[in-house]
């Protein structure tokens, strides 16, 4: 049972991550609204997030906030050991990919309103109807 | 037997994004959206990935649903699956 | 089609599944992502930068050009929103205004409208009345929000925050002002023109800083030159050199949440929206 738990809670956050990926692929490719299909490339993007910030993380490391003496600074270093801290590079990175993730949300968002305005609906089949009638 | 929070919380995610793309009304998609976000939040805090954790909490769980609400009330709610 | 895009769906699941294997186990300290780049960002923050949080100076130091073309996109995400939304505001027909003293609703079509004053007060089309408490918790929660945000930018070094997530609360305080109240209140205190203008003033500030840099005869983004400026040692340099930065990274993403807010609220009207 021990055994179990440490193997499912060794591979949990890779499983999850393939679970996420697929349903955000499986909204952007089946559903027919254009609000889901965003909500799945939303849903996309947080499952490399999450795949990313699991590379980083260690066990028995703290937060990547380096401990230090207010009095010298530079002079500490020979004591701070990598293994002590979670990898950094990955937050990084991701930190930036959130803040582009809701500015191309909204680009998404309102390319559909312009959608919208323009067909009179969301609806996939909807507009591909109109479109074969003009 | 001590579950380790993690795992409940990787549940709950993958239980809230399937509810996100599954509920038949939009405006409920885009809260469900943002219950996810949270849940996310969580994640990584408990991954010790603290400035993510904020960045998501401040932008996925605040703004983008105000973005996917203010997009929801110029257009419909209405959707078919 | 809905039988190929399950079947592509089912076949990419169990391969990625599958594959998930090989991979290192959560939490493995000796993991290949963790030996390579990060030890030194970790073990040689300090004596570089003297920021503590290794974050923020990975973000605006070491990978520097990489956040400030992140700022660029975010610029053009906002101009894109601007650029498909945005109409004029001639095009609005109807207005709708309230007579206070005797609550009665008026529509003027066309060019003949009133001003706005005690007596007339103009409402949206679609209207939900006026609500005193949210309005009032709103006002008086805004400034902490602010204060808050402005913390968080100033504080980045020595705990988690810095530019995009003080940006994005400076943004979201303005945004909660433009929910409780009205829209066109927002926009009088915090116009369309002064959001383009931040936007790209923020990436201005970063760019400019790099590349005073590059004038002051060292690398591109290699802050330590601006040490005879700022009149500290090179290390406290680099260090007040990412403040720059964060500080125009804030600006830039305050301004464009800001932006792509009025233009989606009011679907490019911004005279009427949520």
């Amino acid at each position: 049972m021990e055994q179990m738990l440490s193997f499912i809670a060794a591979k949990a956050n890779y499983w999850t991550y393939v679970i996420l990926l697929m349903v955000g692929l499986y909204a952007m490719i089946v559903k027919n609204n254009l609000v889901k299909k965003i909500v799945g490339m939303v849903i996309f993007q947080t499952a490399i997030i999450l795949f990313y910030v699991s590379m980083g993380y260690k066990q028995g490391g703290t937060i990547p906030i380096v401990m230090h003496d207010e009095a010298h600074h530079g002079a500490t270093s020979a004591a701070i050991k990598a293994i002590d801290y979670i990898n950094p590079l990955p937050h990084v990175l991701m930190l930036t990919a959130i803040v582009v993730g809701v500015a191309t949300l909204g680009v998404a968002l309102s390319l559909a309103m312009k959608i919208y305005q323009e067909y009179g609906s969301l609806e996939e089949d909807e507009i591909n109807e109109k479109l074969r009638n003009i | 037997m001590i579950i380790p929070i993690d795992l409940i919380i990787l549940v709950l995610i993958i239980v809230s994004a399937i509810a996100a793309i599954t509920v038949p009304d939009l405006l409920s998609s885009a809260v469900i959206l943002g219950a996810y976000s949270f849940l996310l939040c969580l994640l990584w805090t408990v991954m010790g990935a603290v400035d993510v954790a904020f960045t998501e909490a401040t932008v996925g769980a605040g703004v983008s649903t105000v973005f996917c609400v203010a997009a929801i009330f110029h257009t419909s709610r209405r959707t078919k699956d | 089609m809905k039988i190929l895009g399950k079947i592509t769906i089912l076949l990419c699941g169990s391969l990625l599944l599958f594959f998930t294997s090989d991979f290192p186990d959560f939490g493995d300290a000796n993991s290949p992502a963790s030996l390579h780049l990060s030890p030194y960002f970790i073990e040689h923050t300090l004596e570089d930068t003297a920021v503590p949080n290794v974050v923020t100076s990975v973000l605006a130091d070491y990978r520097g050009y990489d956040t400030m073309f992140e700022t660029t996109v975010i610029l053009t995400a906002g101009l894109a929103c601007f650029l498909l939304l945005r109409i004029p505001k001639r095009a609005v027909k109807n207005r709708y205004y309230l007579h206070e003293p005797t609550g009665v609703t008026l529509r003027f079509e066309g060019d003949k409208y009133p001003q706005e004053s005690d007596v007339f007060k103009r409402i949206d089309s679609s209207w939900v009345p006026y609500d005193i408490i949210i309005n009032f918790t709103c006002r008086l929660l805004i400034h902490f929000i602010q204060i808050f945000a402005l913390y968080v930018v100033a504080h980045g070094h020595h705990s988690p925050g810095g530019g995009f997530q003080g940006g994005v609360v400076l943004g979201a305080s303005v945004i909660l002002f433009a929910i409780s109240g009205n829209l066109r209140a927002a926009i009088k205190r915090f116009g369309e023109k002064t959001a383009a203008l931040f936007s790209a003033t923020g990436v201005f500030i970063y760019a400019g800083t790099a590349a005073l840099c590059m004038v002051l005869g060292e690398n591109f983004i290699d802050y330590a030159a601006l040490a005879p400026i700022l009149g500290s040692d090179r290390i406290m340099a680099r260090s007040h050199g990412i403040f720059i930065v964060e500080i125009g990274v804030a600006v830039a993403v305050m301004a464009v949440m800001i932006w792509i807010y009025y233009n989606l609220s009011s679907a490019g009207k911004q005279d009427e929206g949520l």
